[in-house]
């Protein structure tokens, strides 16, 4: 085989082995985005009840209620607030009034359906939307103690 | 005392890093041999610098000098030994100095072991090594320093992160970044090599060991730390595509085809400018994996506290580095022409086909990794979103089904020209084998994904297929048994180094498709004494104990589950409260059979007086996990053996020629 058809067979079968990739990504990419809301971002859309996204805001104070192994609580920006629960068992950095990221659907009634939340490794990590959430809504400053 | 003499190492260092590289370049380019030679003993210097450095930020952290800002932020004096030591890495600036340490120290071990380098690659090597270093190094002078003094000193520390008090995760950093930064050496030589403008089979012979041992460090690394989220996290999971993780895959995933591409040029002279592309892209995803770890720019469910100010920095240095090393490479690589013509069915050409694979899985896993931060910025940060494990298992998935399928295949083909004719007849047991698989598992094991029996059916048709091409290597059952020992005591120990890494990806996929296939889980709420059914198991709460450990409180809780009446096990689950860091850890209880992990967690009591006593409990059965960990395993040996190939050791293959010469005169005279 000549260098050219060499040269043009590797093309093509990269060409190709691309192409198969990227169709793969369009498609995978089209139902696996998860959308990151807060509450406030919620109260100014309508989400339809079964589609999954990321919930993000702090752990209002005094609203953690446990009922058998389901987690009641309610997710705050400070302007806004969702009612949320979850069954399991929740990370141990899962606290009242500590920034918290959950993924999981809307019910008919408005409250939100934990199936997953996020762990953090280290008690003074906002993860990073809950942080820009907070920032939109005038909560924190940079440079602030973290409320 | 101590500290300022680290610190004062440092700034040595980043002199003697600006020296080495320049001078040595400088000399190579003028033929000035002085020059050229200029460059070991800087190398040799900095990293003799950087352990000083090291022992001194040691020195802090063992004797718990809190006036040191950094270990008053990490350690606390009631921590155990280990743990002082392994707060070392168990912080950012700690850890870019042991970033910094591994680079001088793969600089230093060319510059002592690389005698038979020609004199000018070796001086340019050493140079782009020292290049990599002096960015870094005042990356860490100048925002990160690990010697920064805290007035007055505080009586007792902030404590360690208690999620990072773990054996595991105590090695998975040194382990990781000796993988990450091995790859820094594939880097430089192919650098070097393009400012020489000359590739030959020769670079290759020197550049693969190197690729080799960061490739082993690394596939060490990551299923450490992947056995470390698999019990500690208490999640049940063991891999989770998150940023974090994929930053140290991707690399892994290019070097892998590095590590492939290497051979052709080695034995073939051929695939040359594309083997020096895959090394500049292999390190590039090295930084970038830095990168995405150090600056926060990505949400991560291992995200640590970041400071983005550090993240432009390192920005900065991925730029020039990989902006510097593609110009370079657009500028000489056209003028490097492989050699070897080979036919598309061809040994060639199946390492060619595997290098596309891996480099498209690759390129998949970092859009998915990016996206989040594109489509944030296309939107202007009003958009923001997760890549979740379903967009990686569907485009991930299927690009590895054919690269596993060829695995088999590939090292049967004759170098140069394949015939597809003699090589079939020779997977035929292989086919046998995983058809009969994808039968057994549709009907021993009912319920999980339809995709499931293929998957363990490609799991065997790769184990199947390695076997016979090592089988027939040795020819096995065709002379007799003492015959093909004495061919398997001769194999080289690259070839048996291939076929071991070969079966442990086939043992990885037989794990990976049990654990993720066929799951199961109970959650409930059970008070001591009380029991649960789930997941095919009878789970019983037996009691819930209280105590105190080194530097923890602990709630003890023995989970006793049995099959049918039949008690099989004890589980210890434990949740660890730490109260320097006011923090809890969770202890999965785990016990292990070779079909499955039966892994138990404790949750928190209710909070009510009548639930006080009601302790959530998680309880998974995990099948197959443990052969990942034990694929994992077999891939590292056989990583360690092929280093081990006399072949691999420069040099080696002279003082072999001179060695064996007398053989024959002694066979004769025998």
């Amino acid at each position: 085989m000549k260098r050219k058809h060499r040269r043009l067979l590797v093309v093509l079968t990269s060409l190709g082995l691309l192409g198969a990739a990227s169709a793969l990504v369009l498609s995978a990419v089209e139902d696996s985005l998860v959308f990151f809301y807060t509450p406030s971002d919620l109260a100014s859309r309508s989400t339809p009840p079964d589609t999954l996204f990321r919930l993000g805001g702090l752990v209002e104070e005094g609203s953690v209620r446990r009922d058998g192994s389901t987690t009641h609580f309610r997710v705050t920006d400070l302007k806004r607030a969702i009612p949320a629960s979850y069954t399991g068992i929740l990370p141990d950095l899962f606290r009242e009034g500590q920034g918290v990221v959950a993924e999981g659907t809307l019910t008919t009634d408005g409250s939100f359906t934990a199936r997953e939340v996020l762990a953090k490794h280290d008690e003074t990590y906002m993860p990073k939307e809950v942080a820009d959430a907070l920032r939109e809504s005038g909560q924190w400053r940079d440079g602030e103690a973290k409320p | 005392m101590i500290a300022e003499i680290g610190q004062f190492v440092l700034i040595l260092t980043l002199v003697l890093a600006a020296v080495q590289a320049t001078l040595p370049l400088w000399g190579a380019a003028r033929g000035d041999a002085a020059l050229m030679a200029l460059a070991d003993r800087t190398a040799i210097g900095q990293a003799a610098a950087l352990l000083v450095a090291f022992a001194a930020l040691t020195y802090g952290f063992v004797t718990s000098d809190f006036s040191l800002e950094l270990v008053y932020n990490n350690s606390h004096s009631l921590k155990p030994m280990l743990y002082k030591v392994s707060g070392v890495w168990g912080n950012h600036e700690g850890s870019m100095l042991l970033w910094i340490l591994v680079l001088a120290l793969f600089s230093a071990a060319v510059a002592l072991f690389g005698r038979n380098l020609p004199p000018s690659l070796k001086a340019r090597v050493l140079a782009v090594q020292a290049m990599i270093g002096l960015g870094f190094l005042a990356f860490i002078i100048f925002t990160s320093n690990p010697f920064a003094r805290l007035s007055p000193a505080p009586l007792d520390g902030a404590g360690l992160n208690p999620l990072l008090q773990d054996p595991g995760l105590a090695f998975h950093p040194p382990l990781l970044y000796l993988g990450y930064v091995g790859f820094s050496m594939a880097f430089s030589f192919a650098v070097a090599a393009l400012i020489e403008g000359k590739v030959d089979a020769a670079w290759a012979r020197w550049v693969r060991p190197w690729t080799l041992a960061a490739w082993t460090f690394l596939t060490a690394g990551i299923a450490l730390g992947s056995w470390w989220a698999y019990y500690e996290l208490g999640w049940g999971g063991w891999w989770f595509w998150d940023p974090v993780e994929n930053a140290s895959f991707i690399p892994w995933l290019f070097g892998t085809a590095l590590l492939h591409s290497a051979i052709i040029v080695e034995k073939r002279d051929a695939l040359k400018s594309w083997t020096i592309l895959l090394a500049i892209i292999t390190f590039s995803m090295s930084l970038l994996g830095t990168f995405l770890v150090r600056s926060g720019v990505l949400t991560s469910v291992h995200a640590f506290a970041v400071d983005p100010e550090r993240g432009v920095f390192i920005l900065g240095i991925l730029i020039v580095t990989i902006g510097g090393a593609l110009t370079l490479f657009a500028i000489r690589a056209p003028n490097m022409k492989g050699g070897g013509l080979f036919s598309p069915v061809s040994r060639e050409g199946a390492l060619v086909a595997n290098n596309m694979l891996l480099a498209v899985a690759a390129g998949t896993v970092l859009l998915g990794t990016l996206y989040p931060l594109i489509l944030e910025g296309l939107s202007g940060g009003d958009a923001k979103v997760s890549v979740g494990p379903p967009f990686f298992n569907a485009t991930f998935g299927p690009i590895m089904v054919p690269l596993v399928l060829m695995m088999a295949a590939g090292p049967m083909l004759a170098w140069k020209r394949g015939n597809l004719r003699t090589v079939a007849p020779k997977l035929i047991p292989a086919a046998i084998a995983s058809v009969l698989a994808i039968v057994a598992t549709f009907v021993l094991v009912p319920g999980g994904p339809v995709l499931a029996p293929f998957a363990m059916g490609l799991a065997v048709w790769l184990a199947a297929g390695t076997l016979a091409e090592w089988a027939g290597r040795i020819n096995l059952f065709r002379v007799p048994l003492g015959d093909s020992w004495r061919r398997l005591k001769g194999q080289p120990r690259a070839a048996s180094g291939m076929t071991l890494a070969h079966l442990g990806l086939a043992t990885m996929i037989v794990g990976i498709t049990g654990s993720s296939a066929w799951r199961t889980e109970l959650v409930t709420t059970l008070v001591p004494g009380q029991s649960a059914d789930g997941a095919g198991y009878t789970v019983t709460l037996a009691e819930v104990t209280r105590g105190r450990g080194p530097n923890y409180n602990y709630e003890r809780g023995l989970l006793t589950i049995s099959d049918k009446g039949r008690e099989i096990t004890t589980l210890t689950a434990e949740r660890r409260f730490f109260p320097v860091a006011n923090q809890t850890t969770t202890e999965a209880g785990i016990y292990t059979t070779i079909l499955a992990d039966l892994y138990g967690v404790i949750g928190e009591p209710g909070r009510t007086p009548e639930t006080a006593d009601a302790w959530t409990v998680r309880f998974f059965v995990n099948p197959l996990v443990p052969w990942i960990w034990l694929g994992a395993m077999v891939m590292v040996f056989g990583g360690s053996l092929s280093l081990t190939d006399r072949r691999h050791r420069v040099g080696a293959p002279r003082r072999g020629r001179t060695a064996s010469a007398p053989q024959p005169v002694t066979a004769a005279a025998e």
